[in-house]
């Protein structure tokens, strides 16, 4: 049932590809390898998780696909053309908070929107206000937003711009559980309606097996890509599903965690 | 009152004029059994600041210190924000300029003053220069210091949001910054302060600092000396009460703890 895939699934446009990418960090003359011939191939409109302990390289990986890092060897590409730096057709949500404390909820929001026009501007935003549910807090300061709250402004930010990608990193990771399986929903509504090729890291197998058209199973570091699980549920999905239970325990095992407590 | 209750309203007040009642008191007594001939006391102070009121100079004084505060120290602000601001974004060209900064920095714009004088011969124009130079330092080094200490997340965020260099500066790097950049300028206007005091006593003929000299060189009068004083630090706190106050616009309050 587990099963190892590495090309995108058939009959769709491939949107990312990453080829033989490895990265060593040099810090104070040490080196550290972190990633080591990763291989994958993500295909448009795909919603893909990157599952692996602390410290084995997701957000390192996430940062090369982003293109804020270069990758020591190997290339990664998007829609066929090799990724050379960041570009506001795709952002990337921080795992430590990249909302601007300096800006409004609306401003924030606003932030990539400088070239529209100020009643195009101002539409958008009230948009995607209302797509995270924001209203009411158009004019607050991040301070005075709560911790999901801020994690949903940094996604509509990101979203405002009409990307075509997303790559976030454990956006979910610092709120509590009930928060994080609103946020889930949320999200899974927003790809729905927006078809994002959406490319999420976290932690947490039951998120991934709840979101992931695939789960990417890395190893610890060196990181490598251990394991390519397909999901093949239909969203909403039913998460007492003996088949989901199956594809989760699979998860487990890969990772080399019994199931019990 | 322990540390983690908030004051009451009435305790921030109270206590404060405790302590300064207390301080008269002692200033009061000490005056007394000493038996001094030349210190003051409270009470001869308070009608020394009257009798400065009454002769309207005081005025005149309190309005050319603060003029030449806030031109030298704008001159400061307007030069030293975006030199400062260059300097911690280029750190190359930090370094160039750093050693010559390093060697300046420390030096008090005191030692100054005979240079300022061949400069601008006794006037308006050497006290602000002295006041300039001391507060141009600060910020540029609070300037270069925010900048270096901006979270790169944020940098990375206007990256990918497709910002030029410039862009990146001015829209995401200096308001990171500010809350910085603004305790910067508020220890320049302190320096500021200090120095006007200093460079009035010498450099020109009018201003507070020079009201305290001049009280005492004209007739030992230390009653308006002491009173002149006073008011150098009553001004000097209301300067930097003014400061603080900005520390509380919400586009900066996030860059300040124990900040209601
Ligand atoms: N700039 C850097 N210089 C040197 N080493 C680094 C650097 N960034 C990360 N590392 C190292 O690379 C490894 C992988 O880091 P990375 O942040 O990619 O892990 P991660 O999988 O995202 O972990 P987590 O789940 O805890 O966020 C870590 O061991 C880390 O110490
Ligand atoms: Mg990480």
């Amino acid at each position: 049932m587990v099963t190892k895939e590495v090309e995108a699934a058939p009959g769709l446009k491939t949107k990312l590809s990453v080829d033989n990418v490895s990265m060593t960090y040099k810090r104070d003359g040490k080196l550290t390898h972190v990633l080591e011939n990763v291989n994958l191939e993500v295909s448009d409109g795909e919603f893909v998780c990157l599952l692996g302990p602390s410290g084995c390289g997701k957000t390192t990986l996430l940062n090369t696909m982003a293109g804020f890092l270069t990758p020591t060897s190997g290339t990664i590409q998007v829609n066929g053309e090799a990724v050379r730096g960041p570009d506001p057709r795709r952002i990337f949500v921080f795992q430590e908070r990249g909302v601007f404390p300096w800006l409004t909820v609306e401003g924030n929001i606003g932030f990539g929107l400088s070239k529209l026009t100020k009643p195009e501007r101002e539409q958008r935003i009230a948009h995607y206000v209302k797509m995270v549910g924001l209203q009411g807090f158009e004019k607050s300061y991040p301070a005075e937003l709560s911790g999901g709250m801020k994690q949903r402004l940094e996604v509509a930010r990101a979203l405002a711009v009409n990307p075509d990608m997303l790559f976030l990193d454990e956006p979910f990771g610092a709120l509590d559980s009930i928060t994080r399986l609103v946020m889930r929903s949320e999200l899974l509504r927003i790809w729905q309606a927006e078809r994002k090729t959406i490319i999420f890291v976290t932690h947490d197998i039951d998120e991934a097996v709840q979101l992931a058209d695939r789960v990417v199973v890395m190893s610890a570091r060196p990181g490598t890509i251990q394991q390519i699980v397909p999901i093949d549920i239909a969203h909403p999905r039913d998460i007492s599903s003996q088949h989901y239970l199956e594809l989760r325990d699979g998860i487990f095992k890969q990772i080399g965690l019994a199931h019990q407590v | 009152m322990n540390s983690l209750a908030a004051p009451q309203r009435w305790e921030k007040i109270f206590w404060p004029l405790v302590a300064t009642a207390l301080l008269l008191l002692l200033w009061h007594f000490s005056v007394i059994w000493s038996g001094t001939k030349i210190f003051p006391s409270p009470r001869d102070v308070g009608r020394g600041m009257l009798e400065l009121f009454r002769h309207h100079v005081l005025w005149a004084d309190i309005r050319d210190s603060v003029r030449r505060v806030l031109i030298g120290f704008g001159i400061a602000a307007v030069l030293g924000i975006p030199m400062g601001l260059l300097l911690g974004w280029y750190p190359a060209a930090n370094q160039v300029v750093n050693p010559v900064m390093q060697i300046l920095r420390p030096i008090s714009p005191i030692a100054w003053i005979p240079v300022a004088i061949i400069f601008f011969g006794i006037g308006d124009r050497a006290a602000v220069f002295l006041i300039f130079l001391g507060s141009f330092f600060p910020i540029v080094v609070a300037c270069i210091n925010g900048v270096s200490n901006v979270p790169s997340v944020f940098r990375r965020a206007g990256r990918n949001f497709g910002l030029t260099p410039m862009q990146l500066l001015t829209r995401v790097v200096f308001p990171a910054a500010l809350p910085q950049i603004l305790v910067g300028l508020r220890i320049a206007l302190g320096i500021a302060w200090l120095v006007v005091v200093a460079a009035e006593m010498i450099a020109v003929d009018s201003g507070l600092g020079y009201l305290v000299i001049d009280s005492r060189n004209s007739g030992k009068r230390y009653d308006l000396v002491i009173a002149a004083i006073l008011l150098i630090g009553v001004i000097g706190l209301i300067l930097d009460l003014i400061f603080r106050s900005l520390e509380r616009l919400k586009p900066l309050r996030w860059g300040f703890r124990n900040v209601a």
